[in-house]
């Protein structure tokens, strides 16, 4: 049966980039341990919008934690707290009644704030422009078939592809990095034997644009495996390590 | 007036191969003197934005994301099918063909769907060398699975994130594209208006959503690849941004609406749990094949499920279907659900959902084996609802999923507007009344990687295009409206939500032309409709202001265009006077409750073109023109 709790939010409110933001209160009231944490703010913005404030701005889209779009840090964590969640698929009957609620946005110098909770992640683009893909033209594919991709090569391949480039791993990390969302793009491809022809340059060409966009670099803290909500490894910035030093000692592309 | 679709003449399977021949080709020296607009960023107009600029088209991508990488494609789970015939199990292009027409209740085009299935086969392919992840077998060749019902095995996938890796794929290209200077990417941007002059497609207004700036922006020719309109039923599997806005303002300039009352609506989704719902999960259909659906015999008989005994259980899909049983169609088995819970007898606290159980799969195979087949299903059930499927039956329920209607194009996917284009779930071309599992994805990419690339060309060489620019009157015009419109919104000022409205909205197109549709409902709705809209505009709040990021007044925008075209999908559903997939009138089934097509009068694309607000629509109609399949009554008992 369904149960309702009453919490407090402490909402991170800016207007816009470059100004000075602050946390504000608000109390969200009988809601029920069944709707989700986006359902649970959109009703605190149908309450703001009668009282004539202002709604909290926050990304979110397919709210099935696929699409990537939304995420906020919830009381210190990415996501919030269960682990391999997005903030989408996060639930209220994991709170608890006459709980305070912390919320903000993504904090990075990569990732500057748009308004309230929602960041500009551009900068994740701009390294797949960099290199996070196969140069192929539409057309000229031979059969599917042609090459065997081993099947243990396939799968480590797709756990990498998992990713949903939400920017939670970079929020997450002491040092705002965006390794493992570099990592994970970079050992997809280099996994595959299709994207080997291009692994050098790749990774070169990604890391490069990656430390050019401010991101920091890892420290082995972990956290952003602890918080990503697919789960992707470290071992990916492991891969992507050895990729960029043997790009940089033995190929022509250094 | 008699639509001419441009079909190319000729035996079927040779009608692309001629058109490709005929079809006039732009040099390729001169192509980059050619600007394509492309909006959405979903497999189709990611796809379709790669092909082009790898062609040397200049480019321009608009989506509403913050990313191209997030548009809805990203979430469809199964798989997509191919005529392969990997498996050697007797697949070909003809049986992949023959299927989709058929699943379609024989209301799609013939020469599209073959030509749909003749490159399924070229979108796989692509698809690896792009890296996609498939499935695998241990010898390292490409897995297949079967669904949604087909009897071969044709079905390629990426565990339950097939979407989401060919959509990666398609982004991935795009984004080469970018770094090479050929597409211009334009994120965070929502197409508000199209752009007509001397009766061509030369651009469109889009307002930027960061800061709220109406921008104009010109081109040769405007391709939309802006998805379905489920949305319109409030609550559907679609994502919250996907709306009917790009695609609605197009037909207010000209491009026609095709087919509209027909909506997928798919069984097995978890039910909606309270008022403040946002959207609904869709769980995949493989679970019927072990799990057993079923109700309390007794109408309010709200016992937990562990306490009615079978013999007051009501096992109404196997009951009433005994050959195929928990099996039959999506269609047939979300009227079911329905019809039962009408009947007062649906489960959980809005009685509105099912029961489905695997007691008796988990008693036969053991645990372990169901596990191993659903784990990850049951997993995301108890994530959302906190149940565990393993000791409690799951409740499911119907909702909204995909839209085979949309924006009428004719063979070269061109609308009724010259040099306006339109893919994937935007347009209205390859499911008639029903999709089939796995299809969505293959059309898509087709549209966008393999068929739009040459009949664009076809278009631009043979066409004369005037030089114009954005300062164009029609530009102004154009941008005037939009802003007039914003404003308009913003100055309302009344008590209700836009969410309130929408939801409202929602609900009576749930209600009256849904799952089951009856004339009386329908004529009631669109008088609703009517009413909710004229309220809309006389008492809507839009907080804020529109220099700004403002989502209240975005999806003001969509829940007013929705408003509109909720009542065109009424008019739709009233004049199609048959049943056929997923339009269910209940004046006309068989006696086993199937939808009764009426092949002698309802055998065209039903086609509607703006005539001017609050007036109605005018209708036009595409005949369809079987030649290589024989019409027939589908039977599931």
């Amino acid at each position: 049966m369904t149960k309702t709790i009453s919490v407090t939010l402490k909402i991170w409110r800016q207007q816009t980039s470059g100004v000075k933001g602050r946390l504000e209160s608000y109390a969200a009231e009988d809601i029920s341990t069944d709707m989700s944490f986006l359902e649970m703010l959109d009703v605190i913005n149908e309450k703001l919008t009668l009282e004539g404030r202002e709604p909290i701005a926050f990304d979110h889209d397919c709210r099935e934690g696929i699409c990537g779009m939304c995420g906020a840090v919830v009381n210190g964590r990415p996501h919030g707290p269960e682990k391999g969640t997005t903030l989408c698929q996060l639930h209220m009957r994991h709170f608890s009644d006459g709980d305070t609620i912390v919320i903000e946005p993504w904090r990075a110098k990569a990732f500057p704030i748009i308004k309230d909770l929602v960041v500009d992640r551009t900068a994740f683009d701009t390294i797949i422009q960099a290199g996070g893909f196969i140069a192929v033209n539409t057309g000229g594919a031979p059969d599917a078939n042609a090459i065997p991709v081993p099947q243990q090569a396939a799968e480590k391949a797709m756990d990498a592809a998992a990713c949903i480039g939400c920017g939670a791993c970079v929020a997450a990390c002491p040092n705002a990095a965006a390794m493992l969302f570099t990592g994970a793009k970079i050992s997809h491809l280099a996994l595959l034997p299709q994207g080997r022809p291009e692994a050098a340059k790749r990774a070169l060409a990604m890391l490069r644009t990656m430390d050019e966009l401010g991101f920091g670099n890892c420290t082995n803290e972990r956290e952003c495996e602890a918080e990503c909500p697919k789960e992707i490894s470290i071992v990916t910035i492991a891969r992507m390590n050895r990729e960029f030093l043997k790009a940089s000692f033995i190929s022509d592309e250094a | 007036m008699t639509l001419d679709a441009k079909i190319p003449g000729g035996r079927l399977t040779q009608k692309w191969d001629r058109h490709r021949f005929e079809l006039k080709l732009v040099n390729p020296a001169n192509k980059r003197k050619y600007n394509i607009i492309v909006v959405g960023t979903g497999l189709a107009g990611g796809s379709a934005s790669a092909a082009l600029a790898e062609l040397g088209y200049d480019v321009k991508t608009f989506c509403v994301q913050d990313s191209p990488r997030r548009a809805h494609s990203i979430a469809a789970q199964g798989g997509i099918n191919a005529a392969k015939n990997y498996p050697n199990d007797g697949d070909s292009i003809w049986r992949l063909f023959y299927d989709t027409v058929k699943g379609g209740d024989f209301r799609a085009r013939e020469a599209n769907v073959y030509r749909l299935a003749q490159i399924s086969n070229l979108i796989i392919d692509h698809c690896v060398a792009q890296g996609i992840p498939f499935a695998r077998d241990y010898g390292g060749l490409l897995a297949n699975r079967s669904f949604g019902g087909a009897q071969v095995t044709r079905t390629f996938y990426a565990r339950g994130q097939t979407g989401q890796q060919l959509l990666l794929g398609a982004y991935s290209a795009l984004s080469r594209q970018v770094a090479a200077g050929k597409v211009k990417l334009f994120s965070r941007r929502e197409m508000l208006d199209l752009v007509v002059v001397n009766g061509q497609a030369r651009g469109i207004v889009v307002r930027n959503l960061i800061n709220g700036d109406i921008e104009r922006h010109d081109a040769h020719a405007v391709v939309l690849c802006t998805g379905g309109y489920g949305n319109v039923f409030f609550l559907s599997t679609n994502a919250m941004a996907s709306n009917v806005t790009a695609a609605f303002r197009a037909y207010k300039k000209g491009a026609y609406f095709a087919n509209p009352c027909f909506a997928q609506i798919h069984p097995t989704c978890i039910p909606v749990h309270g008022t403040y719902q946002s959207k609904l999960t869709l769980m995949s259909e493989s679970l019927r094949n072990d799990g057993r659906v079923w109700v309390p015999k007794d109408p309010g008989d709200k016992r937990p499920p562990s306490q009615i005994p079978a013999s007051e259980r009501s096992y109404f899909l196997e009951e009433k279907y005994p050959s195929f049983g928990n099996l039959v169609p999506r269609d047939v088995a979300s009227r079911n659900a329905k019809e039962q819970c009408d009947m007062g007898k649906g489960v959980g606290d809005t009685g509105l959902a099912v029961f489905l159980d695997f007691a008796d799969a988990i008693k036969r195979d053991t645990r372990a084996v169901i596990e191993k087949k659903y784990g990850n299903l049951f997993q995301m059930y108890e994530k959302i609802t906190g149940q565990d499927p393993y000791q409690t039956p799951m409740m499911i329920y119907p909702a909204v999923h995909y839209t085979m209607g949309g924006l009428w194009v004719d063979y070269n996917l061109m609308s009724a507007v010259d040099g306006l284009f339109v893919l994937g779930e935007a347009n209205f071309s390859d499911h008639g009344a029903n999709r089939l599992g796995a299809s969505a994805l293959m059309q898509g990419l087709a549209d966008g990687y393999f068929i739009l690339p040459y009949t664009i060309g076809g278009y631009l060489a043979g066409t004369n295009l005037p030089a114009i620019n954005a300062d164009h009157p029609a530009f102004k015009e154009a941008e005037q409206h939009v802003q007039s419109r914003l404003n308009t919104l913003l100055a309302v000022d009344g008590k209700r939500t836009v969410d309130d409205f929408h939801r409202k909205l929602g609900s009576i197109m749930w209600e009256y032309c849904g799952m089951a549709r009856n004339n009386e409902g329908l004529e009631k709705a669109r008088s609703l409709i009517q009413s909710l809209r004229a309220e809309f505009w006389e008492n809507v709040r839009v907080p804020g202001i529109d220099k700004d990021f403002n989502q209240s007044l975005e999806r003001a925008g969509r829940v007013a265009d929705f408003l509109e075209f909720g009542e065109l999908v009424i008019i739709d559903a009233l004049a199609r006077q048959e049943s056929c997939g997923g339009h269910f009138n209940e004046a006309f089934q068989t006696d086993e409750n199937e939808a009764r097509r009426d092949d002698e009068n309802f055998c065209h694309v039903a086609v509607w073109e703006f005539t001017g607000d609050d007036k109605a629509p005018r209708f036009h109609q595409e005949p369809l023109v079987f030649e290589n399949v024989e019409l027939t009554q589908r039977s599931y008992k």
